[in-house]
């Protein structure tokens, strides 16, 4: 576990601060390390890691139930360092659900925590900011839809009030003005709120206000079977609808002990890298476009179409949907495809190159790409960023590189790294990474295993909890399952990268122009799905 | 510019594309569709396009029909930004509690005669996500539906199905 080799110094800096560690195995969530720790030290112990160098990595809540309505809740918290991950847990009553914020000493946390609260009812008594996050009028203050007493499905829809008094934060002055956007946007995508406080051209401050899709993912994933899980996963976020599956089905694979055949996990891969570039090639044109290169454009989303038309001849579905299952993939490739698909990569590889040439060089490109929207690399560490936002501002981590699983434990994977965080910095990383994709897909088809492609998934025990974690194209996806004792789904939560990205934006689009703010958008290109739940 | 030039040339009109079956299949659906747009609706459709809740799945794939391979322009069929602009209501996703005023909304902004197109299996019957605390399942639970393409997501020429038999009543 040479991942962890920090983990004994931190334990010790816990003893330090006077944190006592209830118990821990690297057994129940592993790749990850567990620390039970009494609750009035969940505090203390993000002020540890902090101080540490770790990057928070999600907070997430359960009810264990023990008789039809748990007595106690059970929180738990993930944190990476070097590749390494541990996952604090603690209890707190029903009956008195106050823990300390780890907002105060990791910024991203903040909405997650509130997103807990509303979903929960978990108190965080030194949390910096009251405000409702998830919840706008379809429930009430003191109902908590994760709780055992709401009812999965068959709510009767009642007229649902739109949220139009949340208290967004004013800037008072002369000549300042608010900019009101969505939730129907535009554009063709998907709802979400931006309050923007503007003067001039300039943007003083920008306040998301998400929440819009969130249609009870983590609360009807209650009770399905591991299959209906997968079918569930594969749409909290349909441009990811690979990584999330996967990540999903990891993660009970885990829990069960399930050996999935290499085959498997090799075309699990091929997948994943067909989703990243996929979707790179579909935002590199669209962030093109927002500024009025429509030429870029044009070429990307041929490219786009083309690839995603063999997606749908060689794996079966144009986005590869419902294509993971849990032990394995669902259906195997034809017989011609690794020559097929070899010969689609060196096509491609021939095809982007003159494009992207363009791209990276091209003075009207240059002026509205260059010094736009820019994360500092502080800010990108301190949000905890990952995948082409962490990177475009110098955060080097990938976990196929730095938390290699199955079959990446057997690649090398290149990790390209920028240090300007401007949009021109993200596209760049995405220029990047469709070019290292597509060397690492053909390593894929090298090494590509024959026999099964799926295995039975063990009948799974009550109470095994399962991580699973995978790096989707926008960054880390983390998914945690916890099995009921009727061997069916208690606890579902996946965390989208998009929980630290988006935040990212409000603060990248300070002092930028109000016009740029699509195409800083889709440079960040957050997922709202993803995050709403 | 001259690489752009060069590019351009090399590439080609991809639209007009290459003799394969579902680009006939798409272009055959796509010349009805112009036909039935000159007859009855003064040769345009104005789409405004509602994400209410979906996964993007369905979004990617109207994206899609924007490309140069499908140029659903061509056919006369837009896409606006003001649900005041247009004649039918592309809407995507379970309706999510939390937009269901926003749909009303755009629903009442759009002037009469409008259509509505449910647009996916979520959009037309719930789909993974059914009725929930925080969802309401199918648009039509909400606003009333004229037509409905069913697809997870549906491909480019579903959509372009649906929309032919949309506008064909």
């Amino acid at each position: 576990m040479s991942r962890l080799d920090w983990l004994s110094e931190y334990l010790a800096r816990l003893i330090d601060e006077h944190v006592v560690v209830r118990s821990g195995d690297a057994q129940g969530l592993a790749p990850a390390h567990r620390l039970v720790l009494d609750s009035e030290d969940w505090g203390a112990a993000a002020r540890v890691a902090a101080a540490f160098g770790c990057r928070w990595a999600g907070v997430w809540g359960d009810v264990e139930a023990g008789d039809s309505e748990g007595t106690q809740l059970t929180l738990r918290a993930a944190l990476e360092r070097d590749g390494g991950f541990v996952v604090l847990e603690t209890e707190v009553p029903v009956t008195f659900p106050v823990l300390a914020s780890h907002t105060n000493h990791f910024p991203a946390a903040d909405r997650m925590e509130r997103h807990l609260r509303d979903l929960l009812g978990v108190g965080f008594h030194d949390h910096p900011d009251a405000r409702r996050w998830v919840r706008h009028q379809a429930w009430q203050e003191n109902e908590f839809p994760l709780r055992h007493y709401v009812a999965a499905s068959g709510h009767p829809p009642l007229r649902t009030r739109a949220d139009s008094d949340y208290p967004f934060l004013r800037i008072q002055g002369n000549g300042v003005y608010e900019i009101p956007v969505g939730p129907v946007h535009a554009g063709i995508i998907e709802p979400g709120h931006f309050r923007f406080q503007a003067m001039g051209e300039e943007v003083l401050r920008l306040e998301e206000r998400l929440g819009y899709t969130h249609k009870g993912i983590e609360k009807i994933a209650v009770g399905r079977d591991p299959a209906a899980l997968a079918r569930l996963a594969a749409r909290v976020s349909g441009d990811s609808t690979v990584a999330h599956a996967w990540a999903a089905c990891q993660a009970m694979e885990r829990a069960t002990h399930c050996q999935v055949p290499p085959r498997a996990l090799f075309l699990r891969a091929l997948m994943a890298e067909r989703e990243r570039v996929a979707n790179h090639l579909g935002d590199i044109g669209a962030i093109c476009n927002d500024v009025g290169f429509a030429f870029a454009h044009m070429q990307c989303g041929r490219l786009r179409e083309l690839w995603q038309r063999s997606s749908h001849a060689l794996f079966g579905h144009r986005f590869m949907m419902d294509a993971l299952i849990p032990g394995g993939v669902a259906r195997d490739l034809p017989a011609d495809a690794p020559a097929r698909l070899r010969a689609e990569h060196a096509a491609l590889r021939r095809e982007i190159a003159p494009v992207f040439a363009v791209v990276d060089d091209h003075p009207s490109l240059d002026d509205r790409l260059i010094g736009t929207g820019c994360l500092s690399a502080a800010d990108a560490r301190l949000l905890g960023c990952t995948g082409y936002v962490g990177k475009a501002s110098g955060q080097a981590f990938d976990l196929r590189h730095d938390s290699p699983y199955a079959p990446y434990d057997r690649l090398h994977v290149d990790v390209p790294v920028q240090q300007e965080g401007d949009v021109a910095a993200r596209v760049r990383v995405r220029m990047e990474e469709v070019r290292i994709s597509l060397l690492l897909m053909d390593r894929l088809l090298d090494l590509l295993p024959s026999g099964p492609i799926a295995a039975t998934l063990p009948q799974p025990a009550g109470g095994t909890t399962g991580l699973g974690l995978v790096e989707g194209w926008r960054g880390e996806i983390l998914a945690f399952v916890r099995f009921g004792a009727d061997g069916r789904i208690a606890r579902y939560f996946p965390r989208d990268p998009s929980w630290f990205t988006w935040p990212a934006l409000e603060r990248l689009i300070h002092g930028n122009i109000v016009p740029d703010f699509p195409v800083c958008n889709k440079s960040v290109n957050g997922s709202y799905s993803g995050h709403d739940l | 510019m001259y690489r752009i030039l060069k590019q351009s040339l090399r590439t080609g009109v991809v639209t007009e594309a290459p003799p394969r079956l579902d680009d006939a299949e798409f272009e055959a659906v796509g010349i009805e569709l112009r036909r039935t747009l000159d007859a009855r609706y003064g040769r345009s459709l104005a789409i405004r396009a509602v994400d209410a809740g979906s996964c993007n799945g369905c979004e990617l794939e109207i994206h899609a029909l924007g490309n140069p391979y499908h140029d659903v322009e061509r056919f006369g069929v837009h896409f606006v930004a003001s649900p005041r602009h247009a004649d039918a209501l592309l809407v995507t996703g379970p309706v999510s509690r939390h937009m269901q005023s926003a749909l009303r909304r755009t629903w009442r902004a759009t002037p009469a005669p409008k259509l509505v197109i449910a647009c996916g299996t979520c959009a037309c019957d719930g789909g993974e996500f059914g009725v929930s605390y925080a969802s309401c399942g199918a648009v039509a639970n909400v606003i009333p539906v004229d037509v409905t393409i069913p697809g997870c997501p549906p491909t480019p020429i579903d959509l372009l199905r649906g929309l032919l038999a949309a506008i064909r009543g």
